[in-house]
């Protein structure tokens, strides 16, 4: 299966990166090689085989739905909150969305 | 006695008990050579001499109230993709250079718990996807017996900083191969326990489903000791299993005589380099010398592993790493124009070549109308690759092969080629989509460079692995060959 620098700008829109017209055929040509090595997979019989998301078949294990309020919660969100650009009083900060 | 670096955890732990040398000598001595030998292996991102120093000083104290914690003052690395509190966690990328975790990973508390003294987080290729080390945004880690080779990859930090005694043990962790190809390439010991045996909490994800830790040592019964300690349940992640969790150490020495152990065909194809597959034949004459019965068996969907792992990793990393938008942490670009401008340029900016590419990989499998092709088709032949090891498992218990297809090669010989690359894990890829556990240990040198002999176990036989590592050891010497460096 071929990609096109088309597609791949497509993709690369919808993984919120941006790709220099400079390197464009590049990284094309790359991904074909990757996905042609893909490709292999697709000779072999899989009808009626189940696909697999865990090797064990497990289901995720999911803690009780309840609510948990910290001791301390603001000291809790800044501690968290410590790590992000740019913050202010527990809001993350971006720039403007609506005029 | 050896050097002081040269120690396993064992002896370290005899030596401070004897009262031989104190932690805080060995955590100098140690440190003295991190300074001495980084500056031309690259292996460490931090080195944290004032926490290392701290740590030590208490350690001292619990030794002197007569306290038993297995690692206690022992001196440990952990690979740079475990969340430290208080301690950048990088994870090779310029993305996380300036992240400090607000939390301890569950393997980086149970170490401390049991004593460890950290002293640096080491290097790794970028968000752990590379086969070489060559994508760290920090520079490329060098293999210690060559420094124009690679260390392998992600975990070659760990590899090389366990291989140069610059600690005595590291932790790393597996996707497609990454504790064990570099533990191959380095010449030391390095396990990739079963899917689910070690706590994922505070390991950044790459690949959710495959990614699991392991301890990289120099010994089996090092990587047993670090076993007693990292294995276990952990309620903070979703994918671990409850099974209980046996004393790694006390079967060591058991008798493998009449054990079978298979020999699949696959792993030694005219992809094996003539040397590899040499020193690996000579492995397999000692395990049969020492009373293994070798059965030749076939994994005939192996070679698929390749090109499945290429759909379900980077569509998996394609999903985890969407977390990074230049909002909540992590890199953000300077001056965004809009909200749209912040994500693209931060992502954009913050991620290498190849981490890029396999997120626009993975996007691409995942999307409209490419699903049932890629993705889902991927998951279905995951199933094939694992069958074959169920049914192989139905026959022998322990299946053995070379852990990588040639000796560390030079930088630079694969960077323009990704799918070369990849093929540099064609016998560890399996392991991960199927989830079980393998060992890679020191087997023998060609051309100057050490060559892994690979051991595959069932589910949950880590044991059993590091049962025969270890008897495999004790009739070798390999893994005490040590790479010569002022």
């Amino acid at each position: 299966m071929s990609i096109d620098s088309n597609e791949i700008i497509k993709t690369a829109k919808l993984a919120k990166l941006s790709i220099e017209d400079s390197n464009k055929d590049e990284i094309t040509h790359r991904i074909a090689a990757i996905l042609d090595l893909v490709g292999q997979m697709q000779n072999i019989d899989t009808d009626n085989v189940e696909p697999m998301a865990n090797s064990h078949d497990a289901y995720q294990i999911l803690r009780d739905d309840e609510v948990f309020i910290p001791e301390n919660p603001i000291r809790e969100r800044d501690q968290i909150q410590s790590c992000a650009p740019s913050v202010d009083e527990g809001l993350y900060l971006v720039p403007k969305v609506i005029d | 006695m050896k050097n002081l670096h040269q120690l396993t955890i064992k002896q370290i732990r005899q030596g401070l008990v004897s009262r031989e040398f104190s932690v805080k000598e060995i955590t100098e001595h140690f440190l003295r050579r991190i300074n001495n030998l980084n500056p031309d292996l690259n292996s460490f991102i931090k080195i944290d001499e004032d926490g290392a120093l701290e740590a030590a000083k208490k350690a001292d104290n619990d030794i002197k109230k007569e306290r038993k914690n297995s690692l206690l003052g022992v001196p440990i690395a952990h690979k740079d993709i475990f969340c430290t509190k208080g301690i950048k966690t990088t994870c090779g990328s310029k993305m996380l250079s300036n992240f400090e975790s607000p939390y301890d990973a569950t393997v980086v508390s149970r170490m401390k718990k049991a004593g460890a003294i950290m002293l640096g987080k080491t290097n790794m290729d970028e968000f752990a996807m590379g086969s070489s080390n060559e994508t760290s945004f920090f520079g490329s880690v060098k293999n210690p017996w060559d420094l124009d080779k690679v260390p392998g990859g992600s975990s070659g930090g760990s590899a090389a900083a366990v291989a140069a005694c610059m600690v005595t043990a590291a932790t790393g962790t597996d996707t497609g191969g990454s504790i064990r190809q570099p533990a191959a390439l380095c010449g030391i010991t390095g396990l990739k326990p079963t899917y689910g045996r070690i706590s994922r909490f505070g390991m950044i994800a790459f690949a959710s489903s495959l990614d699991q830790a392991g301890p990289m040592t120099r010994t089996a019964e090092d990587a047993a000791i670090l076993m007693n300690v990292m294995a276990g349940f952990d309620s903070k992640d979703s994918t671990s299993i409850k099974n209980s969790v046996p004393d790694y150490t006390l079967n060591l020495d058991k008798d493998i005589s009449n054990l079978k152990i298979g020999i699949p065909k696959e792993y030694f194809d005219e992809r094996l380099d003539s040397n590899t597959s040499k020193v690996i034949n000579d492995s397999l004459k000692q395990l049969e010398k020492l009373g293994a019965k070798l059965v030749d068996i076939s994994l005939p969907n192996s070679p698929l592993s390749v090109p499945v792992y290429y759909v379900i990793a980077p569509a998996e990393a394609s999903s985890n790493l969407s977390r990074f938008d230049g909002v909540r942490f992590g890199y953000r670009c300077n001056n965004p124009k809009d909200l749209e401008d912040l994500y693209i340029r931060s992502r954009s900016e913050g991620f290498g070549e190849e981490v890029k590419r396999r997120i626009l990989v993975g996007t691409y499998a995942l999307s409209a109308g490419y699903y049932d092709a890629y993705y889902r088709k991927a998951q279905q032949v995951r199933r094939l690759i694992k069958q074959d090891f169920v049914d192989a498992f139905k026959k022998v218990d322990l299946i053995a092969g070379p852990t990588a297809p040639s000796i560390a090669f030079n930088f630079g010989d694969k960077t323009t080629d990704p799918v070369s690359m990849y093929l540099e894990d064609i016998y560890t890829i399996a392991v991960n989509l199927a989830g079980l556990p393998a060992i890679s240990i020191p087997s023998g040198v060609t051309k100057k460079m050490p060559i892994g002999l690979q051991l595959i176990g069932n589910y949950f036989c880590e044991e059993k692995i590091l049962n025969v590592a270890h008897q495999f050891q004790k009739e070798t010497d390999w893994h005490t060959k040590l790479p010569s460096l002022n």
